[in-house]
């Protein structure tokens, strides 16, 4: 199909776009396009104005610091997945940015667009809410700091107002030691996921110190499992441990009715990959 | 209707053409400028058929505002043909029987081109993982892949010819 018309507008400064923006009700941002303009084509999407932001000198920067990674709004996944400094200090997005679609697509979708689009299924959000992401919006007025984990608020529902821009990222570096948890349910590679599991993990002497956790793709928003997460704590890393909290993530999820699976079926497929995923993660033996 | 006029290179060539901002790239390459080995499969960014090179890098032309591409540099399958890494892949796809209708293969070999520039002895298993964006309703896969992994031995045998 073909997108509706719309007006184009290039903006080459943050300014030009924030004023595009607020003086537009029917304005939309366009950075990697990459759900964007498929919205565009489906007629899912009919804005008056596209305003694109690629053209804003300053937006394109990765920067680690000792204990965050600051991501621009126009950082492409292709570049984030080949910047060794920021896939060693997040090795949740290094293990998770692979899953994100197919290398055509990440050449061009930005990072920062996935967390402002809030797509249930898409693997970025749930990372962010995982390792406590802060979101930096911008609008005429200035700009303001979200927690990832306040930003998603339902279904493609999030605390961004039309007239603001996801101008950055910032990603906590993840404390040395670290293990990454991330796993899906997919039909095809790269697809959108049915289901998936995000989350960090820490183990002091054996035993679990520190856990994060995160269901996304059956959920209208990135759903934290602060108490499942909770189970973990304390606890010796075995495979009594990953049936107890394969059990209670699948006690804890929501998931949306779905015209291929029931919420039933989508609880067993979440037993089922939390063993997997959490085995990996604990380096347990697939006994 | 909305319509600007942008400049872009277009294999290597510098072409100025007016462009609707409601119309993607594949549709200004195949209507405006005839360029049609670049097919149109689902618009909406799932099947790659339309994958075209954009300073360098594969992207979906579906995906891609024509307006947008003003003052960047657009290679397509019309212009890959010269070059070593596809000329070893469509030799390799015609051996292998890796195309049946054909419709998914300028987007596989853009695809690929990418992949052998970055990998020069992928496994099988990098090879799925990099088509997995382009869909091919004939072959299976299998022979794609083999016709893949068969150019990359070709290139290397080659590398200093």
């Amino acid at each position: 199909m073909k997108s509706p018309d719309f007006a184009y507008l290039r903006a080459e400064s943050l300014d030009e776009a924030l004023i595009a923006l607020a003086d537009n009700e029917d304005g939309i941002v366009l950075a990697g396009g990459q759900s964007l303009v498929a919205a565009l084509n489906l007629r899912l999407q009919a804005p008056e104005l596209v305003i694109d932001i690629n053209h804003i000198p300053g937006l394109d920067g990765i920067n680690v610091t000792g204990d965050t990674v600051r991501i621009g709004a126009l950082v492409r996944h292709a570049q984030l997945m080949a910047h060794s400094g920021a896939t060693r200090a997040l090795p949740l997005i290094r293990a998770a940015l692979p899953y994100v679609a197919h290398p055509a697509i990440r050449n061009r979708g930005t990072t920062c667009g996935s967390l402002a689009y809030g797509d249930p299924a898409a693997e970025m959000p749930a990372c962010a809410v995982a390792m406590d992401a802060t979101l930096v919006l911008a609008s005429t007025d200035g700009t303001r700091e979200v927690s990832a984990r306040d930003y998603y608020e339902g279904l493609y529902e999030t605390q961004r107002e039309p007239y603001e821009i996801l101008i950055e990222a910032h990603f906590p570096v993840a404390p040395t030691g670290t293990r990454a948890l991330f796993d899906e349910v997919v039909v095809r590679r790269g697809d959108f996921a049915s289901l998936g599991l995000a989350g960090q993990m820490r183990l002091g002497g054996g035993s679990i110190a520190a856990f994060d956790l995160v269901a996304f793709g059956s959920e209208p928003a990135p759903r934290l499992l602060t108490d499942v997460a909770q189970i973990a704590l304390g606890r010796v890393a075995d495979t009594g441990l990953i049936a107890d909290l394969a059990q209670a993530i699948s006690d804890a999820v929501r998931p949306m009715e779905s015209p291929l699976a029931t919420p039933e079926i989508r609880r067993r497929q979440y037993r089922a990959l939390a063993k997997r995923a959490l085995r990996y993660a604990m380096e347990l033996s697939d006994a | 209707m909305p319509e600007d006029t942008i400049r872009f290179t277009l294999n290597g060539r510098e072409v100025t053409v007016s462009a609707r901002s409601r119309g993607h790239l594949g549709d200004l390459l195949r209507y405006e400028l005839g360029q049609t080995g670049t097919h149109i499969g689902c618009e909406h960014g799932v099947c790659g058929a339309c994958n075209v090179m954009m300073n360098g890098r594969v992207v979906r032309s579906c995906l891609t505002l024509a307006v947008q591409i003003a003052g960047a540099e657009i290679e397509t399958i019309e212009h890959a043909r010269s070059d070593r890494s596809t000329v070893a892949l469509q030799n390799a796809f015609v051996a292998r029987n890796a195309f049946q209708c054909g419709y998914c293969t300028p987007g596989m070999i853009m695809t690929a081109r990418e992949l052998l520039a970055e990998n020069a002895a992928p496994c099988r298993e990098e090879i799925r993982d990099a088509i997995s964006g382009n869909l091919c309703r004939c072959t299976g896969y299998q022979a794609i892949v083999e016709a893949i992994s068969d150019a990359a031995v070709t290139l290397r045998e080659h590398a200093d010819d």
